[in-house]
């Protein structure tokens, strides 16, 4: 069965128009960025820069306490995740491994966890931080982050301990290993790519939150980055080119991350029903 | 979700632990009194977490939704109990049901969007030659990858009211009156840009993932298909649809749930404007609580909220357990 000329040439058609619809918000946030000034505010929009500048991240890095704020941003996301590993890490060899009363049951505390609605508890959250006198720390987003990113972590994490074969494990035992010897030697490096994949998403969780910093830390040296870039448009106001050279700054770690850890990313993903 | 629906290995692992230990003898008993409590030692840290920092601020949400707390009671550090005033309150307002209605409609426009559309890009993925699936690919992981509140910055542009190039290109197009158009200056063409950009975000995880699912399809089904004489609708609807069917539905499930709760996208975009037409149920809450300073009520709205999104979570799981009997 020979398809037509027309049925070969719309697929590809379509495909083309849906990569350039998709990507083209992302281009035009680089477009923006690396472009002078007078060719953003243009009659006419200038759709490929003839010559590229870096003035406009001079502007967004200079602006008041972005460095503090990168390193809010970092701190809490780094140690977020970390803490959320470590935690995990014993919980999810508890799941996958062993034969326990009420496993299902932790199980399901974990799924109903996972889907939890943050969003919608700031307020309580609000009033408990206050009153524990926290406001404007970066501990309780950091605890916060942590609980939030926790459940899919274990979720995730269980998949990929259940792939180890346990014969691995279990002859490691047989040949003198201790149960935590042999978690250490045999699984812990069978697993470095299944925590790469895990951290990456606790870190684009944790690195994108934001109704919660934005109401327990309202103090600027306080903030993490996606309130700077929230409020950056107040302060700048038509500065786009500085806007999305803050908006670059942002994006670029995860995009990074995201490309190279994409493909084990995937499968793990499915398996633990997340967005990034 | 995993989409492997018959795993073979549905039988829970036998414990590691029962392996050659001689009964009797001190030791072996203090050993299997120590393997007996390892699991639940192993998971006190993270049950511990969770309980208290997921399950304190509920109660505490539960605890201001009963009470008046606004300004003054706030800084005065007063606690005024009022019953379910607030429930009630919220319940008989006109407002609140407008709000309601408005998140049901907008959930539902979006989650059919982002259905419709992944399904059809994930099957076209399934179609394409190599290079243009790479292409297609990486523009969808690209998408995937750009953080919420930088998609949001980067439509706030793309739909500026001037220099923006939507508004432009509407304008060479010959819809001249769109030149300077001001987007979030009405309600529907700020919920245009919202669901644009919800869908936009939302599409590439769910197409991804569907043709990744559509890959582990046996070709030997669609061999069989084709033999009976079946052409490309009808293997899709015999071999293809019954495949995905319930990847399709755990996912319209959770979809909803996050679209549902989509904050930061509506926050960021409208801030509610305008006149609060473009609030939603968590954007209602979070004015009302936060911005209004009408905390006990704000929390009775989020109460509410967080009602209709554990009735959603509880069949969204039921689903999932269904097909996946070995999940637990």
């Amino acid at each position: 069965m020979k398809r037509s000329r027309l049925g070969r040439i719309w697929p590809n058609a379509t495909a083309i128009v849906l990569a350039i619809g998709f990507v083209f918000p992302v281009y035009w946030m680089f477009n923006t960025a690396l472009k002078p000034t007078g060719d953003i505010l243009t009659e006419d929009p200038v759709w490929f820069p003839s010559h590229l500048t870096f003035e406009h991240f001079d502007t967004a890095i200079n602006a008041p306490n972005f460095w503090t704020l990168v390193r809010n941003s970092l701190t809490v996301t780094i140690v977020a995740v970390a803490l959320s590993l470590l935690i995990a890490l014993s919980a999810s060899f508890a799941i996958a491994r062993m034969r326990f009363k009420g496993r299902r049951g932790v199980i399901l505390v974990f799924m109903i966890a996972q889907m939890a609605p943050w969003e919608v508890m700031v307020i309580a959250i609000y009033m408990l931080v206050r009153d524990a006198d926290m406001l404007n720390s970066l501990v309780p987003l950091t605890i916060f982050y942590m609980v939030m990113v926790l459940p899919l972590t274990i979720l995730t994490l269980r998949n990929y301990i259940a792939a180890v074969p346990k014969e691995l494990e279990e002859s490691a035992m047989v040949d003198g290993c201790s149960r935590v010897q042999a978690f250490r030697k045999v699984i812990f490096p069978l697993l470095a790519p299944g925590l790469m994949a895990t951290s990456l998403f606790g870190f684009i969780t944790a690195w994108n939150e934001f109704p919660m910093v934005l109401i327990l830390n309202k103090e600027d040296h306080a903030q993490t980055l996606p309130v700077w870039l929230y409020s950056f448009q107040t302060n700048f106001g038509n500065d786009w080119g500085a806007t999305m050279a803050a908006s670059t700054l942002f994006a670029l770690p995860i995009l990074i991350l995201f490309l190279f850890l994409q493909r084990r990313a995937v499968g793990g993903l499915t398996s633990g029903a997340v967005k990034g | 979700m995993s989409v492997q629906t018959e795993r073979a290995d549905a039988a829970p692992e036998t414990a590691v632990h029962k392996s050659g230990e001689p009964p009797g003898g001190l030791d072996a008993k203090r050993q299997r009194i120590r393997d007996n409590f390892l699991p639940y030692v192993l998971l006190l840290p993270a049950l511990a977490v969770t309980l208290v920092f997921l399950g304190w601020p509920m109660v505490k949400n539960g605890d201001l939704s009963l009470q008046n707390i606004n300004r003054r009671q706030l800084i005065l550090r007063l606690t005024e109990y009022t019953g379910f005033d607030n429930f009630e309150e919220a319940l008989k307002s006109e407002q609140f049901w407008r709000v309601v209605g408005r998140s049901i409609v907008f959930t539902g426009v979006n989650v059919i969007l982002i259905m419709v559309i992944s399904t059809l890009i994930g099957l076209l993925l399934a179609r394409l030659g190599k290079t243009m699936r790479v292409t297609l690919q990486l523009a969808l992981v690209l998408t995937w990858a750009m953080p919420i509140i930088a998609a949001t910055t980067v439509y706030q542009w793309l739909f500026a009211q001037r220099f923006g190039v939507v508004n432009w290109t509407l304008d060479k197009l010959g819809w001249h009156s769109m030149a300077d158009y001001n987007w979030i200056g009405s309600q529907f063409s700020a919920f245009f840009v919202i669901t644009l950009l919800i869908v936009w975000q939302s599409v590439p995880f769910v197409a991804l993932s569907l043709y990744a699912a559509t890959t582990t399809i046996p070709g030997e089904l669609y061999e069989a298909a084709a033999l009976d004489g079946a052409g490309g609708w009808k293997s899709f609807t015999a071999v293809t649809f019954p495949f995905i069917k319930p990847f399709l539905f755990a996912t319209t499930f959770l979809e909803v749930i996050w679209v549902f709760k989509a904050l930061p996208q509506i926050y960021a975009i409208s801030g509610g404007a305008p006149d609060r037409l473009t609030e939603t149920l968590p954007i209602y809450a979070f004015v009302e609580g936060v911005g209004n300073q009408h905390f006990g009520m704000g929390a009775a709205i989020s109460m509410l909220t967080i009602l209709v999104l554990l009735t959603l979570t509880s069949y969204y799981l039921r689903i999932v357990l269904k097909q996946e009997r070995d999940e637990l």
